[in-house]
């Protein structure tokens, strides 16, 4: 480029000089590396997200159906009660023999040979066996029942529920089977005729727990979680943010707040099954508090969630300006009124998502209610937190453990319900943040 | 001979001044920031309905002076405050003194426009209704008003009063952080360089407010311009590293101050 070549006519342009090289080239492809390491490792974790995502929807969806047969069931006072005692006594109701009345109403569905004893047994395990119960409580309520004959929806067994759902694998030698060629048979048999059919599993948000998969359900574990969480906001936020306050606000500087910044740093830290042997320890050996109660739970979970509460109350608290604090002094405003009518709101936002987010690591926390024996077996819905009850996580768990095919699906089945408890409580930050945002 | 010419100075001064009284009187006040010295024995005297300039370069310690006027270190950690400071003859640091009472009486605005994130009616009614000075809705109205018209605001934003503090422009927030500072009536109004971040119309239009201001209140400001203490000063003070340099009257100083150091500040030889 010796020649000047002017673009505009009849103007001399300076000669550009000798420029050193800077490097451009180089410092343009550091860039272009970062950002590909960037998407590259956004990408990694997506890909995973999707992984795990897939997997347990593909096997837990089907968990949230469930196959039922419809049976005209004849309530035969001669199986129920043969002596005509139930005006004098109802007990006689309770102890009735309700299986024959499945046995029969199979046997006729079926059009059986009530005398060929292994096919009525194999027909009559394929109703719940559940559904006895399900017959006795429908008596004990309404016992002019009796001598009617209704279609009654029973839950099917769970071995067939998971041939009906096509995750028994027919190749397989019948010997090794739960679920005969027979069974199939008459479970077509009755899928053709409408007795067998799928419906919406509401059991799995009502039932407790139970060793019958098809009439296992999250209800206690769902009621169980909703009062860990009510104790966590109610005993955490509070406490949280009133520490958090007092510590930024108003505690003086020196060793001992030095001391105990560090120990709530390290406390976020702890491993959360420590935090449950402390409730071991403190509520339910020494404080004496029942054992599997969700009062306990919920108090553990507090212990766990405070630290996270307060270190994000503090930066929250932090991020607020130093002007406006000087505003309301300048006023005039006690050390009180600024915190609360300024400092206060402005965090509010941040001190929302940190304990929202504090919740949802509670929420999930399986671990310490272990050991305050949260794990415990319990099929009856707790009326108060004083009573047995387990948590989702902890259900989760449960399941997981259990040998029955039909429990795989459940355990993926209350994954996603946990998973979608989740969302709902981010989605609930998100919206609680844009409305204290909005108002300044 | 040095005493002699302090002598003569107050001398002069107290003939010209000497019919206004003292609102607050500064004896040895020296600042302490943890072991750092900010101020050295500083002795300097606010007159009532008198605009008084702080000037110095920057670091001299003319706004810790002016934030010891109303306790505003007692909010910085390991700030001591050692002298004293009177407000009508009361010792301001006395622990008999409600520091929340005094910033009432002695009001502050600061360097950059800190409006609350509330509305332009809440900025102005949050101090009087804290210190239950208004005794019903219409008293609170006719104060937010009074104070955005003597705060030379009122005109621009009466129809938006409920609309964001914080969405008005820079000039207009700082005169609404006075007409803050001014609804809780207090005595003395103190201003930490109000219009360094402002352009120049906003700042006439604050350095008119402020000539208007006087006739009310007591000011003390701290400002980088000399211009700006020449036109809205009556009073100036000249900081230097810590020290009060000279007071004296604002004509006097910027035609022919007694120090030299003053001379060279203003001169433009240093600082």
């Amino acid at each position: 480029m010796t020649d000047i070549v002017s673009p505009v006519q009849g103007v001399v342009v300076s000669k550009a000089p000798e420029r050193r090289d800077i490097g451009l080239k180089r410092r343009y492809a550091a860039e272009r590396r970062f950002r590909a390491y960037g998407i590259a490792a956004i990408s990694f974790g997506l890909i995973f997200l999707a992984i795990l995502l897939t997997s347990i929807i593909s096997k837990g969806y089907t968990a949230f159906q469930q196959t039922a047969i419809t049976l005209p069931i004849e309530f035969s006072e001669k199986v129920l009660d043969p002596n005509n005692k139930r005006a004098a006594d109802p007990s006689v109701l309770v102890a009735a023999n309700y299986p024959v009345l499945i046995r029969d109403a199979m046997i006729k569905a079926l059009n059986l040979n009530a005398s060929s004893r292994p096919d009525v047994r194999d027909a009559t395990a394929m109703v719940s066996k559940g559904a006895p119960i399900q017959l006795r409580d429908m008596v004990v309520a309404d016992p002019s029942l009796i001598g009617k004959t209704v279609n009654v929806t029973l839950l099917a067994d769970a071995n067939i529920d998971s041939a009906n759902k096509g995750q028994i694998d027919l190749k397989v030698d019948e010997k090794n089977r739960k679920v005969n060629d027979k069974q199939l048979g008459w479970m077509n048999q009755l899928a053709e005729s409408g007795a067998l059919h799928k419906k919406f599993n509401t059991g799995l948000f009502v039932n407790g727990n139970s060793s019958r998969p098809e009439a296992a359900g999250l209800g206690v574990a769902l009621i169980g979680s909703l009062y860990l969480m009510l104790i966590v906001l109610v005993l955490a936020l509070p406490i949280g943010v009133a520490a958090s306050i007092y510590l930024e606000e108003f505690a003086p500087k020196n060793k001992l707040t030095d001391l105990i910044e560090v120990n709530i740093n390290n406390l976020a830290a702890v491993p959360s099954i420590v935090y449950g042997l402390l409730g071991l320890a403190v509520f339910i050996n020494f404080a004496g508090l029942p054992r599997s109660a969700s009062l306990v739970g919920g108090l553990v979970l507090t212990l766990m969630t405070l630290p996270t509460i307060i270190i994000a109350t503090r930066a929250a608290l932090r991020a607020v300006p130093p002007s406006i604090r000087a505003a309301a002094l300048g006023l005039g405003a006690s050390k009180m009124q600024m915190v609360f009518h300024h400092v206060l709101p402005l965090a509010m936002p941040g001190i929302l998502t940190g304990t929202i987010i504090g919740l949802a690591h509670a929420l999930g926390e399986t671990a310490p209610l272990l050991l305050i024996g949260m794990v415990a077996f319990v099929a009856n819905a707790p009326a108060t937190p004083m009573e047995p009850s387990t948590a989702l996580p902890v259900q989760v768990y449960m399941w997981a453990n259990e040998a029955e095919r039909a429990f795989v699906e459940r355990t993926s089945g209350a994954i996603i319900v946990l998973l979608l408890f989740l969302i709902v409580m981010n989605f609930g930050a998100i919206l609680l943040r844009r409305r204290f945002e909005r108002r300044w | 001979m040095n005493m002699l010419t302090e002598a003569a100075v107050e001398k002069a001064v107290d003939q010209k001044m000497n019919t206004i009284p003292y609102k607050m009187i500064g004896q040895d006040v020296s600042v302490y920031y943890g072991e750092k010295r900010a101020l050295f024995d500083v002795k300097l005297n606010i007159r009532e309905n008198t605009v008084t300039a702080l000037i110095g370069p920057s670091g001299c310690g003319k706004s810790t002076f002016l934030r010891s006027l109303n306790r505003m270190n007692d909010t910085i950690d390991n700030c001591r405050v050692t002298g004293k400071i009177t407000l009508d003859g009361e010792d301001i640091y006395d622990p008999d003194i409600d520091v929340v009472e005094l910033r009432a009486r002695v009001g502050m605005v600061f360097q950059k426009p800190n409006p609350f994130p509330k509305t332009i009616y809440e900025n102005v009614a949050y101090g009087p209704r804290i210190h239950g000075l208004a005794r019903s809705k219409a008293d609170m109205d006719q104060i937010v008003e009074l104070s955005l018209q003597r705060a030379g605001l009122w005109n621009e934003v009466k129809d938006r009063v409920h609309e964001a503090g914080t969405g008005l422009s820079g000039g207009q927030q700082q005169r609404l952080c006075i007409a803050r500072a001014v609804a809780v009536s207090p005595e003395v109004i103190l201003m930490d360089e109000p219009c360094s971040a402002l352009d120049p119309i906003a700042t006439a239009k604050v350095e008119e407010l402020i000539h208007e201001l006087r006739e009310n209140y007591t000011i003390v400001i701290v400002t980088h311009s000399m211009q700006q203490a020449a036109r809205v000063s009556q009073r100036t003070a000249m900081f230097h590293l810590g020290n009060l340099v000279e007071e004296n009257d604002t004509d006097k100083m910027f035609t022919n101050p007694d120090d030299p150091r003053t001379q060279d500040y203003i001169m433009g030889r240093f600082g």
